[in-house]
């Protein structure tokens, strides 16, 4: 779960690590008010939760309220990328001499916390990273949830240039690392890690990823989530267990399990037919799953056939013939269903389907044929 | 011969009392794997079918000499549940278990390193050597004993696998599902050198899915030490980037990332990549 730059400098004021005074505003009257007590000049920045927001023209610093008012005004009047702009930060204009990059986040191959960490920062992280890779130091916290500073001071002296910024950004990073296991992170990063006018060390940015199989232990961190940035029926989805992705085709598919999803997409695609969406019904799957399932499919007007793809392993093909059974008495189906069911159950679950009359087919291939051909 | 388990592995179910659990532990016995014991905290002394269950892996371990561990627990208690297995010295954990934690499994691959246990998973779906033992929730009646290894990252679409492999009549050594999280105990170059290494397993399929930088090491391992016959399929190529596909694992954030990219790479290290599940049986009987 990714969340806004004003509530991830919340979280970084909460571990102490420095940012500029600001607040967050909705109106140029809001902003006006902060700008006021924080004193030129300011910088203001769109909050969105997509990238590229700098260069959409979504940031910049003003030096007196005029500017901030017209200003204000033409970054809330921009969609970057699609995203209308809500509210606007208003922050202490730092007056960066030198900008550093930090990141705390997970190398799933070593499964380990890694510090990323490079004395050439800000926007151009990832060209850095592309052309000078050698410009990039790791450093692994070994297992460990704090900094080891004996360790990490090695790093420190080959990033920062004298012993009062290294000690400061030991520091700092000692406190993103606290911030990172407390809150569940997948991502804490700062770009720009900037040095101020006074010499001093301080997050120009702050991004941050909450891993969303912790959310359930991290309930005020949940709270941060932005609602306008996932589709109502993708969230709807998962509150009812099932993992859904819109997509821009016509043949609606419902699978078990996220690879089969994926492997029946790119089947429909192969035999000439477009995938209206990835649905993913989870393992251990009870028929309600089955009904909500094909209630959030039909939403989409495009819609011309129903694939259902169902391998059963710790879902029982007996359990999905009895939601598709619920759902037909619920609901009158304006489109075909093509089902196919093997796997656990299958027996059961195909004598079920056949007294209902509906056809089920063992073979991928020939159930992904039927379904494109239906679409024709 | 076969990979990791056979006839005399001996395994416990933890989570043995619960739905899946106790489901999966029945499923197992009736394929033949001996499920020697189920453990569930407060729930020592009862009998699920046949079998007895414990409070605690190391009580379960000194009554059965349990040499493999199943776990069917929430994703809340999964992580203690695994440590509880390496404490006890539990040599081949299996974690069936989704939706664990990233940074659980942080501590997890830091006790795992310090001990010579084996996780498989987790968010994975086991491991089966057909006619000898299953570890997980595979239905075992589509498998075939024979000489195909498989590993795959995915759950159900390793059983599409697996179905057209064994309608052609190429049976299996040992499939393992290695599981859909960013942190799992196993990965592809584990069970590829298992492979090479098995004299029984003749041919090998894998099967990846976008995200992450597995199938790179993979194909970067194939190339330099297996002399055996890969065949690949490679999920995602319909996904759209930066949206995430249900897994973990699967979402895509680089260009590296991306099936295309993947498949590629495994072409230049000389495995056969197809496009459709049931493709791999005529692929693979090509270079058998």
């Amino acid at each position: 779960m990714k969340i806004h730059e004003y509530q991830a400098r919340d979280l970084f004021a909460q571990f102490e690590i420095p940012v500029a005074q600001g607040g967050v505003a909705q109106t140029s009257g809001e902003a006006l008010e902060i700008a006021r007590k924080l004193g030129f000049p300011v910088v203001i920045k769109a909050q969105v939760l997509v990238g590229g927001r700098g260069k959409a023209g979504g940031v910049k610093v003003v030096s007196q309220e005029a500017e901030l008012v017209s200003e204000f005004n033409r970054i809330k009047a921009l969609t970057i990328k699609g995203y209308t702009v809500d509210l606007i930060l208003v922050a202490k204009a730092i007056d960066i001499q030198k900008e550093y990059y930090v990141a705390v986040t997970i190398d799933n191959i070593k499964g380990d916390v890694v510090i990323i960490i490079s004395a050439e920062g800000g926007v151009e992280i990832e060209e850095t990273a592309k052309t000078n890779p050698e410009k990039i130091l790791k450093f692994y916290l070994q297992g460990e949830k704090t900094l080891d500073e004996r360790r990490w001071a090695l790093v420190a002296a080959q990033i920062f240039p004298d012993t009062r910024l290294q000690k400061s950004a030991t520091s700092i990073i000692a406190k993103l690392v606290k911030l990172f296991f407390e809150k569940d992170c997948s991502l804490a990063e700062i770009n720009p890690f900037a040095i101020n006018g006074e010499g001093n060390l301080i997050a120009a940015d702050a991004k941050v990823i909450i891993d969303d199989n912790a959310l359930y232990r991290q309930e005020k961190v949940s709270q941060l989530r932005d609602l306008k940035y996932d589709d109502a029926d993708e969230l709807e989805a998962k509150d009812k267990g099932l993992s859904f992705v819109k997509l821009e085709g016509n043949v609606g598919c419902i699978v078990n399990g996220a690879g089969l999803a994926m492997g029946t997409m790119d089947a429909v695609n192969l035999l000439g037919g477009t995938p209206a969406n990835f649905l993913d019904v989870g393992g251990s799957s009870n028929p309600e799953k089955v009904l909500n399932a094909l209630k959030i499919i039909l939403r989409n007007p495009d819609i011309k056939v129903i694939l259902i793809n169902i391998f059963g392993g710790i879902t029982r093909c007996d359990d999905i013939a009895t939601g598709i059974l619920k759902a037909l008495n619920q609901i009158k189906m304006p489109v075909p269903l093509v089902i196919r069911l093997t796997g656990t159950n299958e027996a059961i679950a195909k004598e079920m389907l056949a007294k209902a009359g509906l056809t089920t087919y063992s073979s991928m291939r020939q159930a992904v044929t039927e379904a494109v051909k239906l679409t024709k | 011969m076969s990979i990791l388990i056979d006839q005399n592995t001996k395994v416990i179910v933890q989570g043995i009392t619960g739905r899946d659990g106790s489901f999966h532990a029945k499923q197992m016995l009736e394929y033949g794997t001996k499920v020697v014991g189920g453990v569930t905290p407060g729930k020592g002394g009862q009998n699920v079918e046949t079998i007895p269950v414990f409070n605690s892996v190391k009580e379960a371990k000194e009554a059965t000499g349990a040499n493999a561990a199943v776990i069917y627990v929430p994703a809340k208690f999964a992580k203690d549940a695994i440590l509880e297995d390496i404490a006890s010295g539990i040599n081949l954990i299996i974690c069936i278990t989704e939706g664990i934690p990233v940074i659980d499994m942080v501590e997890v691959k830091k006790a795992l390193n310090a001990s010579s246990c084996r996780l498989i998973g987790p968010n994975c779906p086991g491991l089966i050597s057909p006619g000898k033992s299953k570890i997980g929730i595979m239905p075992g009646h589509i498998h075939k004993q024979g000489s195909i290894g498989v590993v795959s990252r995915s759950g159900t679409l390793t059983y599409e696998v697996v179905y057209n492999l064994s309608v052609n009549n190429m049976g299996q050594s040992t499939c393992v599902g290695l599981g859909g999280d960013p942190i799992i105990g196993t990965r592809f170059v584990d069970i590829l050198q298992m492979f090479q290494e098995d004299p029984d397993t003749k041919g090998i399929v894998m099967v990846g899915e976008i995200g992450g930088g597995d199938e790179q090491l993979a194909a970067d391992f194939i190339q330099r030490n297996v002399t055996k016959p890969v065949v690949s399929f490679i999920a995602g190529r319909t996904a759209p980037v930066g949206k995430r596909m249900g897994h973990a694992g699967a979402i895509i954030s680089s260009g590296e990332s991306t099936a295309e990219a993947k498949i590629q790479i495994l072409r230049d290290a000389g495995v056969t990549v197809i496009d459709f599940p049931d493709e791999i049986p005529q692929a693979l009987a090509k270079r058998l």
